[in-house]
């Protein structure tokens, strides 16, 4: 698991309250992981935080999972970050 | 119309997060008033505060719900709780019973901390990473919209703001819902937490508060000669509202029933009371017509009762024109002496407070009355609580924007 994967999911489970190995790939944050839609916003402003990143409000709609969350962190991470 | 009753009280105070703790240190003529702790008040005026100590909210609520709630609303909901357990309702009430089962919880303010801490990420960060809870955990009726959640009441649901007498008009509000029949039951009450950097030096610059840093115990002293402005307070009380017939069919305890209400406005000032508290004359004397109550029955009022220099003498003013002679009979007693004032929590802590007052049969006192004003000359029941069977007490409630409401309870059974 990369670096950023591991942790894209330490803030997962910190801001959700759950246990890291239920933060697994495949999980939809809100079926899955007891998110609402202000919990998602709230963690894609913790990504922001963590990775100085802009995550614009079309793509917040599209991360459903956590596989989501880490391919989109992954493929715009300032050079030399990760 | 139906008559109404109290069935169930819960209370979280600075003088403990309970109705046991709150009001065994009430009858015991304790101070909850100390150095403000919520934050660094080196650099204010008033550097002492009535603070809730001692509480948390898991037990009222998921951890992970507690981003959703200011400091203000988990008051309301963990007193909520207690009140719905204090009055024995059941957890698993079927719908169609809660589809008439309502909240309405009274806040001054809201979710002052909240806007303030937000309001920082915004200076410092920009307005892309303020929180999607900062607008459900700053608005004003989201205490009473999360009591809903917690307890699954489907019925009406709002908050009364109206400073300082939020509380109280959210009692009378539910009282008549009561009354008329629209709800069978109603959570009704207040809840505030504005011990907050911005609300101290916003009250602190209307030179509100007293500034007694060296003694801080002693600064809440409504009527005495040496009062110097009012201690904010935080906390929440909630009262359950029942009809009559509807606590009696399932044999409810009940603490008091709850006979009048009255609410006025001075149309005077921002502030400042009318002058002789004309506004509040009118407020008792409304409440006292709509229960149909003889004023000589009345033996005990919960003042709004402040500390401030103006306020205490308007009160006495307008009870001394209100009941005329039976002025000098009555018992007169602020509980603000001891919980530091409350703000929009006050009146339903109070209501609580007078609730109590006529089932134990046992007054609160005024504290720290040593040295009574010429000006303010009733029975105000100085230094210690005492025994006294009262038939009925008023609980007075004024705010800014001079607006005054008086609730009327009667000893029940």
């Amino acid at each position: 698991m990369s670096d950023t994967e591991q942790r894209v999911r330490a803030i997962i489970a910190k801001h959700l309250e759950i246990d890291l190995d239920k933060v697994k790939s495949e999980a939809a944050f809100i079926e899955d992981l007891g998110a609402d839609s202000l919990a998602i916003v709230e963690l894609v402003l913790a990504f922001e935080e963590e990775f100085d990143l802009d995550i614009p409000d079309s793509e917040t709609e599209r991360i459903r999972t956590v596989q989501d969350a880490v391919d989109f962190i992954s493929s715009h991470l300032p050079r030399g970050n990760g | 119309m139906r008559r109404v009753v109290v069935t169930g009280l819960g209370l979280v105070t600075p003088l403990g997060p309970s109705l046991d703790a709150s009001w065994t240190a009430l009858v015991d003529a304790q101070s909850g008033v100390g150095p403000i702790t919520l934050f660094d008040a080196t650099a204010y005026r008033t550097r002492f505060a009535a603070e809730v100590k001692g509480f948390s909210a898991e037990p009222f609520v998921a951890h992970r719900k507690l981003k959703e709630l200011d400091r203000y609303s988990q008051f309301a909901v963990a007193a909520a709780v207690m009140a719905w357990r204090d009055a024995g309702l059941a957890d698993d009430l079927p719908e169609s019973v809660r589809n008439h089962i309502g909240a309405i919880v009274g806040v001054g303010i809201g979710g002052l901390d909240t806007i303030e801490r937000h309001h920082r990420t915004l200076l410092e960060k920009g307005p892309n990473r303020v929180s999607p809870y900062f607008v459900p955990a700053a608005i004003s009726n989201m205490a009473a919209g999360q009591v809903a959640m917690r307890l699954g009441l489907r019925g009406i649901n709002y908050c009364t703001t109206s400073a300082c007498a939020s509380g109280a008009h959210a009692v009378g509000e539910a009282f008549r819902l009561v009354q008329r029949g629209a709800s069978d039951v109603m959570l009704a009450g207040g809840a505030e937490a504005a011990i907050t950097p911005l609300g101290v030096a916003g009250f602190n610059a209307m030179l509100a508060l007293s500034t007694r840093n060296d003694e801080p115990l002693r600064a809440s002293r409504p009527w005495d000669r040496g009062r110097d402005g009012f201690v904010m307070g935080e906390g929440a009380g909630i009262l359950v509202l029942e009809a009559r017939d509807h606590a009696l069919a399932r044999g409810a305890r009940i603490w008091a029933e709850v006979v009048g209400y009255g609410a006025t406005d001075d149309a005077h000032h921002v502030t400042q009371p009318a002058p002789e508290g004309e506004g509040a004359q009118r407020a008792m004397a409304e409440a006292l017509r709509d229960g149909a109550i003889d004023p000589a029955r009345v033996g005990y009022i919960n003042a709004h009762g402040t500390s401030t220099p103006q306020g205490d003498v308007q009160e006495t003013r307008a009870i001394r024109a209100v009941f005329g002679a039976h002025a000098h009979r009555l018992a007169v007693s602020s509980t603000k002496s001891m919980t530091g004032h409350l703000l929009g929590a006050a009146g339903g802590v109070e209501a609580a407070f007078t609730a109590l007052a006529l089932h134990h049969e046992t007054l609160p006192p005024t504290i720290n009355l040593d040295d009574p004003d010429p000006a303010c000359d009733l029975d105000y029941v100085p230094h210690r609580a005492r025994r006294a069977a009262v038939d009925v007490a008023l609980t007075n409630s004024f705010g800014f924007g001079g607006t005054n409401v008086t609730l009327a309870l009667a000893r029940h059974g």
